[in-house]
């Protein structure tokens, strides 16, 4: 893939650069403020962009401001959201902004888990939408409501479709076959009262606006 | 002991008071507050004059501002006019203008409650004592021309009939100082009276320095805030990639394999360690999103279902803002330490000027604000914004802390 890089601090930028680059991936700008983010989005049009949400010259939400600009004049561009806490309000603004192609919004401290990293920023090239299994915890515990009619491992399977997962990938994590999953899925949205649907992108984003009420 | 204003000069001995400057220095305050006076109507007037005459033309408003203003220059004049009969000096009660620009300094003077006083002053001045200032001036000094200058003026008298009259007057001088004094004191006073701020304005700057210094460590815990973000965090970041990324080459069977995943654990912990201690420092969502957002944050993380009713229109001034924000975040941590609750509730709105935070929770009750439960501390840190917290803690519960805090400019 060919990936531009976001973020302010030298040390991180340099390091998920070589990181993906040792996975095989092209990382064709690193740039350190949302000006030059912008502009390297213009020039390269990357495969998919990574970018911390803070960044200068104001340091307060920048970055995330520019993801969802670009995604507003270009709908198709994945972007990866970096987040130094997990904030509810940044992860929904970024989910809710217009879109038809993957989106993610991690940890920034998910970098030091390289696999899964690297994955997960796959999964949003291929038009995923990834969240930060942080984010969906804390979703799921204030949501407290109709989520008990749920079994525990309709629970657990909530989960990792909130946190954007396929059904092969949660047949993988919970060591189930697939049809389990879709049995399992189809069983929750019916008690969460959500419409079913194939397309996962569509029922993630389904799965979290339910779950932020 | 030497009198201090004109008031008391009159207590001197008259041989000392006809020595001293007193006399000179009341005539000079009667004169030049009749001059004051006349300059003051006679710039309304133009003023209001343009303003009418100009009112088609958005200048116009200029002439009637310019009138709402005048009392400002007056009560300037006023107040160095004083130190002729007064020598304990009066302050400029206005503040400096928080930008340069006369859009800033107008906004601002209009805004303060001494601008007001000052016109006030000002028009009782131009109405009233710049008359009795002319009238006691021109009462003595008509009495003294009469008298003194009888020979001249009623020529068809004897000398010998008008000269006592002469010599009456000039012993009549020094008796009509006294009134001359005695009224540029009472009025000197009266403007001292008029001019001077209520005592309450003293304690709101001594209020708005404390508020000022809980901006000061405000600033100050965003600067940690962010050294932490910038340095210590980055460089954990990066630590535990290199980890993760070792690993990936170390194959899971060799000796070092294990201790690079626990290195690689304790990088991670650390980096959830800093991140809450950064976000207890200064939440940033604060900062970016305002009350609403970062309180939504703070439930989120509550380790008991909070539910949120929050009515806030937009962004409240940021001192506010982060008492509120602390108020909850320690509430709720009371609660999930002490309360034993099922769950609680947040409610913040707006009612006039005044924002309102309640936190309910259903717990055991019984909370005393003097067993250090960090209650007395949010007391305090209420109280600098002029707030006040209210708590019901009855055995039993349910608990109800009630906190209000004014919000000093109206936020639309």
């Amino acid at each position: 893939m060919r990936v531009v890089i976001a973020e302010d601090g030298v040390i991180v930028r340099e390091g998920v650069a070589g990181m993906l680059r040792r996975f095989g991936h092209e990382v064709v700008a690193a740039v350190g403020d949302a000006v030059a983010l912008r502009e390297a989005v213009a020039e390269h049009r990357p495969d998919v962009v990574v970018t911390d949400v803070r960044m200068p010259p104001g340091f307060s939400d920048e970055g995330l401001q520019a993801a969802i600009e670009m995604r507003k004049a270009d709908p198709k561009l994945p972007v990866l959201v970096l987040s130094q806490y997990v904030e509810q309000t940044y992860a929904a603004e970024l989910i809710d902004s217009e879109h038809e192609a993957g989106i993610g919004y991690l940890l920034k401290d998910r970098i030091g888990e390289v696999a899964e990293f690297v994955d997960a920023l796959e999964r949003v090239a291929r038009g995923r939408t990834v969240v930060d299994q942080e984010v969906v915890r804390q979703l799921l515990g204030r949501r407290r409501d109709p989520l008990h009619r749920l079994t525990a491992r309709e629970r657990e399977v909530l989960a990792l479709m909130a946190e954007g997962r396929s059904n092969t990938g949660i047949a993988r994590e919970l060591v189930v076959t697939e049809a389990m999953v879709a049995k399992h899925i189809n069983s929750l949205l019916a008690k969460l009262e959500l419409p079913p649907d194939s397309d996962d992108h569509r029922r993630v984003r389904a799965v979290l606006a339910y779950l932020r009420g | 002991m030497q009198p201090r204003n004109a008031l008391e000069a009159l207590t001197l001995r008259p041989t000392e008071l006809l020595r001293s400057s007193w006399p000179w220095r009341s005539l000079a305050y009667l004169v030049s507050g009749s001059l004051l006076g006349a300059a003051t109507i006679a710039a309304v007037v133009v003023m209001l004059a343009l303003g009418t005459l100009l009112a088609a033309v958005i200048v116009g408003v200029a002439g009637y501002v310019g009138c709402l203003l005048s009392g400002i220059v007056v009560a300037r004049v006023e107040r160095r006019r004083l130190r002729l009969v007064d020598h304990d000096e009066l302050l400029d009660p206005h503040r400096p203008p928080p930008r340069a620009g006369l859009r800033a300094w107008v906004t601002l003077r209009l805004r303060e409650e001494a601008t007001w006083r000052e016109l006030f002053y000002a028009a009782l001045a131009a109405a009233m004592l710049s008359w009795m200032d002319l009238l006691v001036l021109v009462g003595v000094t008509y009495t003294l021309l009469i008298s003194v200058g009888a020979p001249w003026t009623i020529a068809d008298e004897p000398l010998s009939s008008t000269l006592p009259a002469t010599v009456a007057g000039l012993l009549l001088g020094p008796i009509l100082i006294y009134p001359v004094i005695a009224w540029a004191g009472a009025r000197a006073a009266m403007a001292r009276a008029m001019l001077t701020p209520p005592d309450e304005a003293r304690l709101r700057e001594l209020t708005r320095s404390r508020a000022r210094l809980v901006d000061a460590f405000e600033v100050e815990r965003r600067r940690i805030e962010r050294d932490l973000h910038d340095g210590a965090q980055q460089r954990l970041v990066a630590l535990s990639m290199q980890l993760g990324m070792a690993r990936l080459e170390v194959p899971a069977d060799s000796p070092g394999a294990e201790s690079l995943a626990a290195a690689h654990l304790l990088a991670k912990q650390a980096l959830t360690d800093l991140r809450e201690l950064i976000r207890g420092v200064h939440p940033k969502v604060l900062t970016d999103r305002g009350l609403a957002a970062a309180v939504g944050e703070v439930a989120s993380v509550a380790p008991l279902p909070v539910d949120l009713d929050l009515r806030l229109p937009g962004r409240l001034p940021s001192a506010v803002e982060v008492t509120a924000y602390f108020v909850v975040s320690e509430a709720l941590t009371n609660v999930a330490k002490h309360a034993g609750a099922e769950r609680a509730r947040v409610e913040a709105f707006l009612t006039g000027d005044r924002l309102i935070v309640r936190i309910h929770d259903d717990g055991c009750g019984g909370a005393d604000p003097a067993t250090g439960s960090g209650l007395m501390g949010l007391a305090d840190r209420v109280a600098v914004l002029d707030g006040t917290v209210n708590l019901s803690s009855p055995a039993g519960g349910p608990t109800l802390l009630r906190v209000e805090i004014p919000v000093p400019e109206a936020v639309v």
